[in-house]
């Protein structure tokens, strides 16, 4: 199948990505030409075989449900853009 | 005397442990090494100061007679670790000012093995390359040049700083990760040894996430034995990631006896490409002869759905990265847009992902995006997933046959000219990963060996894949074509 620029402009909103109106159409190309490559899968007989999930057979372990590494509100807010009075700040999200 | 710089792992180990030399003075050669080597783009934020009271350290505990595996010895780490208090960007604008606050169980396994580090190392942007042309920081240039030519090439990637490094001397060894290839090509294309570990043997826990399912940490040295030593460290269940390995790792340095006689080497007759260069078809007829006198069994075998592997990849690989790439955005570390009057969240990770991501890695998430969404998931992703376990079968079936190790070409080409590639499709740059990349799908360790030169003078590479675990003996069959091949040659230094 064909990818057009408005699949193109609904790939990037669903990435949250902003592309710019006149990139549209290259980007769409290079989608086809990455989607050609792809679309040799189509070929191989996959009836009956499991998806793979794990490459080497095993079980996550699980863990009792406890803090690890808690109380480090400094160190994880270090790094943030925009942080204040102990929270990651963010534009008005309701009104 | 050779350089100190100049020094493997192994002889500079035995040195300090002798006492003819210190740590500080080797980091000290190492540090005005790359002082000296801008122009190869490789080493993208020193840390002197670290190296320095690190290898002060390291000195201490040598003298104490206390001296672990990589005590005093001088690496380099690629961006993708996270180290603590030192930027780790994995080569992205969007990791703009990132400091961790905390050590990747790597670099920390190194660390507490007494390694020294001098810096990070340059990488295509998230490890999504073949070429270091990714990068934010700019292009990683090969030490190597053609006989006939001053081009610039491409030292490959997307561990290209960490392959530019080692085999310019800069470092005595350093880190990689691969995810389809980045340690391996990368090594091959510089002339140096590269090995892509078993998945789950290095823990993952603070190395930037690009594919979760097919990312490995690995050493990038001058020699086997020094893979061997560095992969030792390197290895070891953490249970900070969930997919580590809990199983014991073994002593791989000595495992290297170079006596391969009895093993069964595979030769896969689908890794012959239409269109492959005469010179690597000689050097792979060449690895065949060499590891055969040196007296393993050949048998030609057959992984049927080989050709389907790169297809395969590049459904997979872009899905986990779309969804690893979502926690950049604009709100936890790196950069953020500045915003417009009147703009929400939603205009904030737009734009922030706009500009932070370049467009290699855009046109991945998207991809990924894509091939995640309603309607295609099945046709896409799951399909992938499903020839993904088909491909690993193909393994499996040769390896219950008795074949030891699989013998292949690293690289379809030598390094090629940078900027060579940039008219070309996406599509083309791919196709760099081509013998790479099946060793990741199926979660095996492959290692690449300088075997050879082209007619222009520059390194070619031989892969070997082992069964899954037995990184031990496949060091060990490396090790052996490492000596029959007998590769000494080293880059003139131009730079």
């Amino acid at each position: 199948m064909s990818i057009d620029t408005d699949t193109a402009a609904r790939i990037a909103t669903l990435a949250r990505i902003k592309v710019e109106e006149d990139a549209l159409p290259e980007l769409a190309q290079e989608f086809n030409t990455i989607l050609g490559f792809i679309e040799q899968l189509g070929e191989v007989d996959v009836e009956g075989v499991e998806p793979m999930t794990s490459v080497t057979p095993m079980r996550l372990r699980r863990r009792e449900d406890v803090v690890t590494e808690g109380g480090q509100q400094d160190k994880v807010l270090s790094n943030a853009p925009d942080a204040r009075e102990g929270f990651f700040a963010v534009p008005k999200v309701v009104e | 005397m050779t350089d100190l710089n100049a020094f493997t792992l192994a002889d500079a180990r035995d040195r300090l442990r002798a006492g003819d030399i210190t740590s500080v003075e080797l980091t000290e050669a190492c540090l005005n090494a790359l002082e000296g080597a801008g122009a190869l783009n490789a080493f993208v934020h020193k840390t002197p100061e670290k190296a320095l009271s690190q290898a002060k350290a390291a000195d201490a505990r040598i003298a104490e007679g206390d001296a672990p595996a990589m005590c005093g010895l001088p690496v380099g780490i690629k961006d993708l670790f996270c180290t603590m208090g030192v930027p780790s960007q994995a080569g992205s604008a969007i990791l703009n000012g990132f400091r961790p606050e905390y050590e990747s169980t790597v670099t920390q396994k190194l660390f507490d093995a007494g390694a020294v580090m001098l810096g990070k190392l340059n990488m295509d942007e998230f490890a999504m390359g073949s070429s270091n042309e990714t990068s934010v920081y700019g292009k990683v240039v090969n030490p190597w040049r053609r006989a006939d030519d001053t081009a610039e090439l491409t030292p490959g990637g997307s561990s290209g700083g960490s392959a530019a490094a080692v085999a310019a001397d800069l470092c005595l060894a350093a880190t990689g990760t691969d995810t389809g290839g980045s340690i391996r090509q990368p090594a091959a294309f510089t002339g140096t040894v590269g090995i892509k570990p078993t998945y789950g043997r290095c823990s993952r826990w603070g190395i930037v996430a690009f594919a979760s399912s097919l990312d490995q940490a690995g050493p990038m040295t001058k020699t086997v034995r020094d893979a061997a030593i560095m992969l030792e460290v390197m290895c070891g269940y953490d249970p900070k990631d969930s997919t580590s390995a809990d199983i014991p790792v073994p002593d791989f340095e000595a495992m290297l006896t170079g006596d391969i006689r009895g093993k069964t080497i595979g030769i896969p007759r689908e890794y012959r490409m239409e269109g492959m260069p005469e010179e690597i078809e000689t050097l792979w007829s060449e690895g065949r002869r060499m590891l055969e006198e040196a007296g393993a069994k050949i048998v030609d075998i057959s992984l049927p759905h080989t050709k389907y592997a790169l297809p395969a990849y590049y459904v997979i690989a872009p899905a986990e990265a779309s969804s690893n790439l979502a926690r950049y955005d604009g709100v936890r570390y790196g950069h953020r847009a500045t915003l417009a009057q009147g703009d929400g969240i939603t205009e904030m990770y737009e734009k922030t992902r706009a500009e932070g991501f370049g467009p290699e890695v855009q046109r991945r998430v998207m991809v990924g995006t894509y091939v995640l969404s309603a309607g295609f998931y099945d046709a896409y992703y799951n399909r992938a997933r499903k020839v993904r376990t088909l491909i690993k079968r193909d393994f499996d079936d040769v390896f219950a046959q008795g074949v030891d190790a699989i013998l292949t070409p690293a690289t379809p080409s030598a390094a090629f000219g940078l900027g060579e590639m940039n008219d070309a499709d996406p599509v083309k740059m791919y196709l760099n990963d081509v013998f790479t990349v099946t060793v990741n799908l199926a979660g095996l360790p492959g290692i690449t060996v300088p075997a050879g030169q082209d007619s222009q003078g520059l390194p070619l590479g031989l892969q070997l894949i082992g069964r899954p675990w037995e990184e031990g003996d496949l060091l060990n069959c490396a090790h052996a074509l490492e000596a029959a091949a007998g590769f000494v040659a080293k880059p003139e230094k131009w730079w």
